[in-house]
């Protein structure tokens, strides 16, 4: 077996033995051990990784040979940190909801196990049919997670989720089909040399859009996030907000850029804008909420569209800059799905002790909690963008390369410099700064092993990226200037 | 090499001590604390003079990469440039940052937060020094931040009171106003230029001044220049990204002497100076400067003659200072704006030290009409204070002369346009100077005292005495290095001036030695005017005709106490505007139009729909069988028909 079926494989089938084991302090610890386990075999699989050899740890089998399906896996630089990512947040979930289910202990922490197996294959297919498996299956246990451990509005909540995500995959599933029908394979790659006309690419580009828009989620149709993420339980959010979302840029990644080029070049305006509506407009969105996990779940959407920005601009830049907008939107996915996961951790520590996420229930947090008031301005700063914080590295690469698009392109997208600042920080001076007037507040405890080794596990990958991202951007760089080679000749005419 | 491992030993021994301390802020004694803070910034402050003599003896400039940061291709890197203007600045902020660090020991003894006080004090130290060493606008920019971060922080220090945090957020916002602006201009650079490295920066120079930018009329050059000063102005307080440093005083005393007056508040002018080889190249902008930097030094000078808090007299004595720097740069004099900068930060780390042992002797008073009398009193401090003021005011002999002294005679000599109205508010500026100098000493030191706690005043300890001594010696001595700044070349190599601006190669031809300037300043219009507005304050505010005067100047008094109105407008259009149109796009636009009428209408439809369905499911049999006979009929009709 491979090492990738086996990262995908394990945590499902552990997934199911976990429904077997009653005890709390049994399946919990379980579910540790495996994600444990899945996190090492993905530094295995970062640690053997070329970032020069294109795709690697492949596997193929023939699965549907009417179809021309295949179980085809492998990583290349744009999956692998995905991968690692997904590994990582896994484990860090499982000790988010460690004492967060009261009922159904075990279904809790087996959708969770099942939920990380089916992400690590979304990022791993290489097969079309192989990728909305894994796409469509990882909606089950997220659905559950929201609608059975989620707080009082969890079902409209659930619906909400489940119904916008179906909706955009239906479509993308029309394309697949499609795509398959004129190729005879569902090989993404085989994809990539597919002569269609402009009309064929311009339907087949606005389907996978919206597909993969629900995802990320983009402007307009981002409603189900806030709902989703206030309603989830704590590690739901993580993992909804820190893995799921990422699809989405991926999957534009993966299929809109090199399967439609022609459409994705003549269309991305379209995307260029719904970006910049959603730095700006939801960024003054963000401004105005008083629920904290609202607030950050609007930060989210306002972040990613610094991922769909940096995509979509490739074709106004000339090469070098475009690599650093592609660059910069990858390291602004990583970035954010470890930022994002660590602002739910810090709400979901809070709702622990006061059973609220308003902000008007804190203020004066820092007095009884010195140590996760610290990592929670931290973990803000890092939202808003700091040097040093990983928050920088995608946001300054994005708004920098940009400028060679149109300097009001770059001013509305470096908005979010003022407004991420503003929203992140006025939370911070509400909840953690001020004097201590609730009584609640005063009564707080510090943080416990588990929470502070949950928040130090996050606060290392955010300061290392932000210090010396030259790394990363070394792993992902050679399959990001493929990539742009494959777009920038389509712009020249040279495509085939 | 040796450049290099001092650069490096400068930078580590403060980051090392800033780490060290911010891990250990829980579990550190006081001592420990201090001790491991200390070291780093003395050693660091040794290595500079170490280097500053190494330089001296070789001075070529060099830069060295320690590694690379993001892209190799576009001089993103941690890269640093020894050259005379870094060497400069590194001797003032490890001398300032070791003296604040002394004098804190005793300000801040007993304070709960004190062993963090030093972590965020030598994180300022660490990133102000990246700031002055890069040698690429990326590590300038990450610097840039980072002493805005700290600055955050320490306004915010003690964080349980109302006012503190609020007044932290906002200098961080107000700086990001500016930063978005310096991104902007990094990424014209990186368009144009295709590179932030300032070595390949440069060298575009005359290129990008040919180049045009999507403004008409404007060169590529001149729209980067703009960019990059609008985040000067936020750093260094100019006109009207001013609003945060007063607002600043709400940190510990110490750190508004060095973070808000002899460091981070430099950082734009540092800036300005760094850059001298593209603003050079942009006389728009250099207009631009001139313009806003006159402004700033007259009005905020004005300011200061209202005020009552001591520290906010010396913070708006500050913006008014900062803005004689930016009008240096404006008339192309960067070696004279740099002066003024290095003497300004001895004389104003002074007063800020000096009234921070007011502060301390009044018990936490800040008010100066509860002062008076505490010259008596407090003859070291009243004396260092005096010595300090004398330098501000630009007394003939005293450090701010020969800086000040020096930028008014460049704009004289500058051939800009904005150059005249520039030099007469800069000479405005010098009266007002005199007379809230003149208010602020009377009030404190002079006459009676007006309060229990000003009568009952003492001097503080040693570690608040030693420092101000300390300051006080170098700030009479700081000022005869004006030979060797603007006419010696000491930062030649740093430092691009075109023909055609070069003040200061004109002001050389009538420069006759320290004597020679001291003995001229007596017949300039600068010195004639400083002596009237001490006259003049003197009858003022000794004599008490002030107070029978203001009844007559209420006007002018409202609109100065009123800080014309800046706070005001912002509180009421931008921010209540920022959180209008946040509600609007929240309620409005997410909850209303988007879930309320699409998302949440669609499932109504929907479900309206399927009500009207379900009627066809009516469970009688009859309407089946005539619901099958008629789609029997439309079936064989259509056969029929096609066929």
């Amino acid at each position: 077996m491979s090492l990738l079926s086996l990262m995908i494989w394990t945590p499902v089938a552990a997934g199911f033995a976990a429904l077997l084991l009653q005890d709390l302090a049994v399946v919990r610890r379980w579910s540790l051990a495996v994600s444990l386990f899945v996190f090492a075999l993905s530094l295995v699989a970062a640690a053997g990784f070329d970032p020069a050899g294109g795709y690697q740890w492949q596997y193929q089998a023939s699965w549907i040979p009417a179809f021309g399906i295949h179980y085809h896996l492998g990583v290349d630089g744009l999956s692998l940190p995905l991968v690692v990512l997904t590994a990582f947040i896994g484990m860090l979930a499982v000790l988010t909801g460690w004492d967060a289910a009261t009922r159904h202990t075990a279904q809790f922490f087996a959708a969770f196990l099942m939920l990380e197996g089916l992400l690590i294959g979304v990022f791993c297919a290489m097969d079309a049919a192989l990728f909305y498996v894994f796409f469509e299956a990882m909606l089950i246990p997220m659905f559950l997670i929201i609608g059975v451990w989620g707080s009082d509005n969890r079902i409209y909540a659930a619906v909400k989720f489940f119904l916008y995500t179906f909706l955009g995959s239906v479509l993308m599933l029309v394309a697949f089909v499609y795509l398959a029908l004129q190729s005879e394979s569902f090989r993404i790659t085989d994809w990539h040399a597919l002569p269609l006309s402009s009309l064929e690419q311009t339907w087949l580009f606005l389907a996978l859009l919206l597909g993969f828009a629900v995802k990320v989620p983009m402007w307009p149709v981002h409603t189900w996030l806030p709902d989703a993420h206030v309603e989830a339980p704590a590690a739901g959010s993580v993992v909804l907000a820190a893995v799921l979302l990422k699809i989405g840029g991926y999957g534009l990644l993966r299929f809109c850029l090199p399967v439609v080029p022609d459409a994705s070049l003549a269309l991305d305006g379209l995307v260029i804008g719904l970006s910049l509506v959603a730095v700006v407009y939801i960024g003054f969105t963000a401004l105005a909420q008083t629920d904290m996990k609202k607030l950050i779940a609007y930060s989210s959407i306002a972040h990613m569209g610094f991922v769909t920005l940096g995509l979509f601009i490739l074709y106004r830049l000339a090469t070098e800059t475009a690599m650093l907008s592609v660059s910069g939107a990858i390291v602004q996915m990583i970035s954010h799905g470890l930022v994002s996961a660590a602002l739910f951790v810090c709400v979901g520590v809070l709702y622990d002790r006061r059973h609220s996420r308003n902000i008007q229930d804190y203020g004066g947090v820092l007095e009884t909690m010195p140590v996760f008031g610290a990592l929670f301005v931290f973990f803000a700063l890092a939202n808003a963008g700091l040097p040093g914080t990983s928050g920088f590295v995608g946001e300054v690469m994005v708004i920098l390369a940009t400028f060679q698009a149109g300097w009001w392109l770059a001013a509305a997208a470096a908005t979010a410099v003022v407004l991420g600042a503003a929203y992140s920080l006025w939370m911070v001076r509400r909840v953690v700064f001020g004097p201590a007037e609730h009584a609640e507040v005063q009564a707080f405890q510090d943080l416990s092993g588990r929470e502070m080794l949950i928040l130090g596990a996050l606060a290392v990958p955010v300061l290392g990226v932000g210090l010396w991202p030259a790394p990363l951007l070394d792993l992902i760089e050679p399959s990001v200037a493929q990539l742009i080679d494959q777009a920038q000749a389509f712009k020249a005419g040279e495509g085939p | 090499m040796a450049f290099q491992v001092l650069a490096l030993v400068i930078v580590g021994a403060v980051g090392a001590g800033a780490v060290g301390t911010g891990l250990g802020v829980r579990i550190l004694t006081a001592k420990a604390a201090t001790a491991i803070t200390v070291t780093g910034v003395g050693l660091a402050f040794l290595a500079s003079l170490v280097l500053a003599g190494a330089y001296v003896q070789n001075p070529e400039p060099q830069a060295f990469t320690l590694y690379h940061w993001g892209p190799g291709s576009f001089g993103m890197k941690v890269g640093f440039l020894v050259d005379s203007l870094s060497v400069v600045m590194v001797v003032v902020v490890t001398l300032i940052s070791l003296l604040v660090h002394v004098y804190s020991i005793g300000y801040m003894r007993g304070d709960p937060g004190y062993v963090r006080f030093f972590a965020y004090l030598s994180l300022f130290t660490f990133a102000m020094l990246l700031l002055v060493m890069a040698d690429n606008f990326l590590l300038l920019f990450i610097g840039w931040e980072g002493v805005g971060l700290v600055s955050y922080l320490l306004i915010g220090f003690w964080y349980t009171r109302a006012r503190a945090p609020s007044a932290g957020l906002k200098a961080f916002l107000v700086n990001r106003v500016g930063d978005l602006a310096f991104l902007l201009g990094m990424g014209a650079l990186l368009a144009t230029a295709g590179s932030l490295d300032y070595a390949a920066v440069f060298a575009q120079s005359e290129t990008l001044a040919q180049q045009p930018s999507p403004f008409s009329g404007l060169s590529a050059l001149s729209l980067i220049c703009l960019f990059l000063f609008v985040g000067a102005m936020g750093k260094s307080a100019q006109v009207p990204l001013h609003v945060w440093l007063p607002d600043s005083m709400e940190g510990p005393t110490p750190i508004s002497a060095m973070i808000h007056a002899a460091t981070m508040v430099t950082a734009g002018i540092f800036m300005v100076a760094r850059l001298s080889p593209l603003f050079e190249g942009s006389e728009v902008a250099l207009n631009l400067i001139l313009l806003v930097g006159g402004v700033t030094a007259l009005s905020m000078g004005l300011i200061g003659l209202v005020a009552n808090d001591i520290k906010q007299v010396i913070a708006y004595s500050t913006l008014s200072q900062l803005g004689y720097m930016t009008l240096a740069l404006g008339a192309s004099a960067y070696a004279a704006g740099i002066f003024h900068l290095f003497t300004h930060a001895f004389f104003k780390a002074l007063l800020f030290l000096a009234a921070g042992s007011v502060i301390l002797a009044m018990h936490h008073g800040q008010d100066i009409r509860q002062m008076g009398g505490l010259g008596r009193r407090m003859p070291v401090t009243a004396s260092t204070f005096a010595i300090g003021s004398l330098a501000l005011v630009g007394m003939p002999g005293f450090a701010g002369f020969f800086s000040k002294e020096s930028i008014i005679e460049a704009l004289a000599h500058s051939d800009l346009l904005l150059a005249p109205p520039a030099y007469f508010l800069a000479l405005a500026g010098v009266a007002v100077t005199g007379l809230y100098s003149l208010r602020l000493w009377w009030y404190v030191f002079q006459g009676a005292p007006r309060s229990p706690q000003a009568e009952q005043a003492q001097e503080q300890d040693s570690t608040l005495v030693v420092p101000l001594v300390l300051l006080a010696m170098l700030t009479l001595v700081v000022g005869f290095g004006v030979e060797a700044f603007l006419y010696g070349g000491l930062l030649g190599d740093a430092l691009v001036v075109h023909a055609a601006h070069d003040t200061l190669a004109r002001m050389a031809e009538g420069w006759t030695g320290i004597g020679g300037a001291i003995l001229h300043g007596f017949a300039t219009p600068a010195v004639w005017l400083l002596g009237l507005s001490l006259l003049g304050g003197y009858f003022l505010y000794a004599k008490g005709y002030a107070d029978e005067l203001a009844p007559n100047l209420t006007r002018l008094r409202s609109i100065l106490l009123r800080k014309y109105g800046f706070d005001v407008f912002y509180e009421n259009w931008v921010v209540r505007g920022a959180r209008a149109v946040a509600d609007a796009c929240a309620r409005t636009g997410d909850q209303r139009m988007i879930d309320g009428f699409v998302v949440n209408g669609t499932a109504r439809a929907a479900r309206r729909a399927a009500a009207a369905l379900r009627l066809l499911q009516s469970g009688v049999l009859g309407h089946y069988a005539l619901a099958m006979l008629l789609g029997l009929i439309a079936a064989l009709g259509y056969l029929l028909l096609r066929g």
